[in-house]
């Protein structure tokens, strides 16, 4: 039985109509990758964008394996910059907030 | 990685990563940073008078919504003495606007604020919806951007208000020099950059809508050019602002949306691009000729010679709408199009800019081209790109302008609003649907 780890998942700033109109998702993400590494930011990414977002428009989430530029992504409150970016390997009870800045004002 | 500390108090944990800067944070630290710098771009620019009569252009969205709570706290802070008011215009969007507002009026009673909303069926006699139905969801920005700019210079002439600030960041400020610049608009520029323009407006007599025009000058202002679109975000978040965040849901401008997606992709790679586009546009505009010299009004502050542009009949690509793939440009989106097929038409033909041959030939390669730009500044006279100024050939090159534009202003006959031409755009489009819609008693507001 692999190890999970759970996380809770937010989405803002316009973003939640692309995750079931949803802002908050608790999820559990598998402890480790497909290489056995522990899965970190790029992972998470990854597995939204296959398992957790159900709108067809990925690209509104994700560019070029990446998250879209104009989201900006919070770990436990500070920017994911400071803590690493897509190579921050997540912690129990993370909390990863992923916001729009690309809708109107 | 290490936690790291915020370089301002050095004790709290580090949150935010300054885009202009790189200065690593904490989130009180952000916080008072973001204010007193948005006092300090409203102070250094002598924005307000003490006492003066300010309406705050609110569309529920992230920017207005932290302008509104910025100017606020620092109004209370700094007894600064406004007469804060929400103004904000109802296009008529049912599943959009509507719930917008609703926010709108959230934020009314948050900030003990009083709110004043202005509708496009009132002023217009169509809401959005109605224009959709009518000319459908192709080229309705225009419609939407024209009005708009209108309707928040009626609104503050209802009011008795003569200044009107608006959430413009410098993302936008950014994205529109770059609109600009790949145009060829330079005339532009200058209100683009500009933290302060005056819009001559006509302002309809208190007791009726119809008749009486007189004309008042209604400033506009932008405190918040000089913050980062990302900035703005992580002050509401960690505010806890609440805003609304969704699609206008009839089509967005595709112009804009590259624009603003070739910022965003440069911020990914370095940040202060953004403030450097901005700075460009502002340093660039006062190379173009009689763009700024047209101000009625020109305000000296603190020696240094500033004038307002005018911003008469145009949209600037903000007000409620905005898209994940670009906001709307309003009534420039059509002509811009035009233009930029001209524009294409004429480069293919040849007619506009010639380079050298010398420096045809000698690069060949971008790599080359890059050394030379880079050793050879200033270039050496055998590089110089000769750019012959536009030249009219017949060949729908006549609406170019080949010099910057100048604006005369007279008055719409119609409507009394303030315009370059004899009948205002908003007339005119108001005419256009006025004359396929089957019913006849409606009547144009302000005619």
């Amino acid at each position: 039985m692999a190890e999970s780890i759970s996380l809770v998942v937010e989405f803002t700033g316009g973003l939640e109509m692309l995750f079931s109109d949803q802002r908050k998702h608790r999820i559990a993400i598998p402890a480790k990758d497909a290489k056995g590494q522990p899965s970190n930011i790029a992972f998470l990414i990854q597995y939204l964008c296959e398992s957790l977002m159900k709108d067809p428009r990925k690209e509104m989430f994700v560019l070029d394996g990446s998250v879209r530029p104009g989201i900006l992504v919070l770990i436990n409150d500070a920017d994911w910059e400071l803590e690493g970016q897509e190579q921050y390997e997540l912690q129990p009870n993370d909390n990863i907030v992923f916001v729009s800045t690309l809708h109107g004002g | 990685m290490p936690p790291q500390t915020c370089e301002i108090c050095h004790a709290a944990r580090a949150q935010i990563l300054r885009p202009k800067n790189h200065a690593r944070i904490c989130g009180p630290c952000f916080i008072s940073t973001f204010e007193r710098e948005v006092a300090e771009a409203v102070t250094t620019n002598n924005l307000f008078q003490p006492g003066e009569r300010v309406a705050i252009g609110a569309s529920g969205g992230k920017d207005s919504t932290v302008l509104a709570s910025v100017l606020k706290t620092l109004n209370d802070r700094h007894g600064w003495n406004l007469d804060l008011i929400l103004l904000s215009v109802d296009e008529g969007i049912q599943g959009y606007r509507d719930h917008s507002l609703e926010a709108v009026k959230r934020h009314s009673v948050q900030y003990g604020l009083p709110l004043k909303i202005v509708s496009y069926a009132d002023l217009y006699g169509w809401s959005m919806d109605q224009v959709v139905a009518q000319v459908g969801k192709k080229g309705n920005c225009t419609y939407c951007g024209v009005f708009r700019r209108q309707a928040l210079d009626r609104g503050a002439a209802m009011l008795g208000v003569q200044h009107v600030v608006t959430g413009h960041n410098a993302d936008d400020v950014a994205e529109t020099v770059l609109m600009n610049l790949l145009r060829g608009d330079l005339p532009r520029l200058s209100r683009a950059t500009s933290i302060i323009t005056s819009t001559p407006s006509a302002a309809a007599n208190a007791s009726s809508g119809e008749t009486g025009v007189s004309f008042t000058s209604v400033k506009r202002s932008k405190p918040l050019m000089y913050a980062y679109e990302k900035e703005i975000v992580l002050y509401a978040h960690h505010r806890k602002l609440d805003y609304f965040s969704t699609e206008c849901i009839y089509s967005p401008e595709a112009f804009r949306g590259s624009a603003r997606t070739l910022i965003k992709n440069l911020e990914r790679i370095r940040p202060e691009s953004i403030l450097d586009v901005v700075q460009s546009g502002i340093d660039m505009a006062k190379l173009v000729p009689d763009a700024n010299a047209d101000g009625p009004v020109s305000c000296t502050g603190k020696g240094k010679k500033q004038s307002y542009a005018y911003a008469v009949e145009e949209d600037d690509g903000k007000g409620g709408c905005g898209s994940t793939n670009g906001r709307s440009s309003g009534g420039e989106m059509a002509e811009m199009e035009r233009k930029l097929r001209q524009d294409e038409q004429a480069e293919a033909n040849d007619t506009e800019v010639e380079i050298t041959s010398k420096s045809k030939t000698n690069v060949h390669t971008q790599a080359e081209a890059a050394k030379l730009n880079s050793s050879n500044r200033p270039q050496p006279i055998e590089n110089v790109v000769t750019i012959r100024p536009k030249q009219i050939n017949g060949k729908g090159m006549k609406n170019r302008q080949a010099t910057p534009l100048k604006q005369k202003l007279g008055q719409c006959e119609r409507c009394g609003y303030l315009s370059s031409q004899s009948v205002c755009k908003a007339c005119v489009l108001l005419e256009g649907l006025n004359k396929a819609r089957p019913r006849t008693e409606v009547e144009v507001g302000g005619e």
